[in-house]
């Protein structure tokens, strides 16, 4: 099965990322394709290669990275919804890519599932 | 030529937006709205509903002036020519609210929760600002 | 349709809202605050065991361990993101945010 994900809010602030990600390592485990994530609303902040949490901690943009570079699973950041919030290409993660609307639009298209995770 | 009819039909799917919160106290309505305006130009079989405080978005009147923040009721009476027909409110969320029909900048279809519920049962695709 | 639910009930009025919208049938799957709604013997006990006569009933256990609640109300079934994946591998999804 293809399933697309949409996540509305920012890292650590809510647990709409770790969710995410774990439902997205859930369903790659169980031998389905996350086709893509895309980020709206705060949740673009989820893909700024600035952030450096405590050591301990987990980091959120570095693991969206890794997970964008071993499956495949395609990081979108709104583009309207980047500017408002100054995400750009200069803070972008490697695995990112900043994007419309459209891409949105065709994600709900293309796969099976579109999940929302956010506030 | 008709399989390639039938071969486009099957692509139009089902996308019903869910407006929740209030405008301005957060952003989730205004780009709610903005997602829709773009998903509009894509030719999907799209729907925008109201329920709970997403319905005062819809409310006449406002002035942000003072807020400053700019006001986006006006947008919702554009979406008709974008294409966007489907306006549903929930009737219990309008009537808690102590609103009617006349309140609301642009007209819409008042329907009950079991209906709304039988056409979120139908989407493909459903999204909550 | 699986409806999913992430706030308190406590917090918020989106269990009340999502139940008006339910259809007979259709599994509701609390995550995230969402699960202190399925804590046994709370105010919303009775809420969720009318749920149950006509919908089955998840919560997302890694949410209920992390959050100190062993004791669930009757009927309610614990899955961990595997069983999260299978619902939405049947299910359309409705993410009540």
């Amino acid at each position: 099965m293809n399933i697309g994900i949409l996540l509305k809010e920012g890292p650590y602030n809510h647990q709409a990322s770790d969710t995410a990600y774990k439902f997205a390592e859930a369903a790659i485990k169980k031998g389905h394709t996350i086709d893509a994530v895309f980020l709206y609303n705060d949740g673009v902040g989820n893909v700024t290669k600035l952030m450096d949490p405590p050591q301990d901690d987990r980091n959120i943009a570095a693991r969206w990275d890794e997970l964008s570079k071993k499956h495949g699973v395609e990081i979108l950041a709104c583009i309207a919804a980047s500017k408002r919030r100054g995400i750009n290409d200069d803070v972008l993660i490697e695995g990112g890519t900043i994007t419309g609307l459209g891409t949105l639009t065709d994600i709900a298209i293309r796969n099976d599932r579109l999940l929302t995770f956010g506030d | 030529m008709g399989n390639t009819d039938i071969e486009e039909n099957t692509d139009i799917k089902k996308i019903m937006h869910v407006m929740r919160h209030a405008p301005h106290g957060t952003i989730y309505s205004y780009e709610g709205l903005e997602m829709i305006l773009i998903m509009a130009a894509y030719e999907q079989d799209l729907s925008v509903v109201f329920i709970g405080d997403g319905i005062y978005a819809l409310k006449k009147n406002q002035d942000t002036h003072g807020i400053g923040i700019k006001g986006f009721s006006k947008t919702f009476m554009a979406l008709d020519g974008y294409d966007v027909e489907k306006l549903y409110v929930d009737q219990f969320s309008l009537e808690e609210r102590g609103l009617t029909q006349d309140d609301l900048v642009v007209p819409v279809e008042v329907l009950s929760s079991a209906e709304l519920g039988g056409l979120m049962k139908e989407q493909d695709v459903i999204i909550h600002h | 349709m699986l409806h999913t639910i992430n706030k308190s009930p406590f917090a918020s009025d989106t269990l009340e809202t999502c139940g008006r919208f339910l259809l007979p049938g259709d599994p509701v799957l609390f995550i995230e605050d969402g699960v202190y709604a399925v804590q046994a013997g709370n105010r919303f006990s009775s809420m969720i065991a009318t749920i149950q006569k006509a919908n089955p009933v998840y919560a997302l256990a890694p949410d209920l361990d992390a959050r100190g609640i062993s004791a669930v109300d009757e009927g309610v079934t614990r899955v961990d993101y595997e069983g999260f994946v299978e619902l939405v591998e049947r299910h359309q999804v409705n993410s009540w945010l």
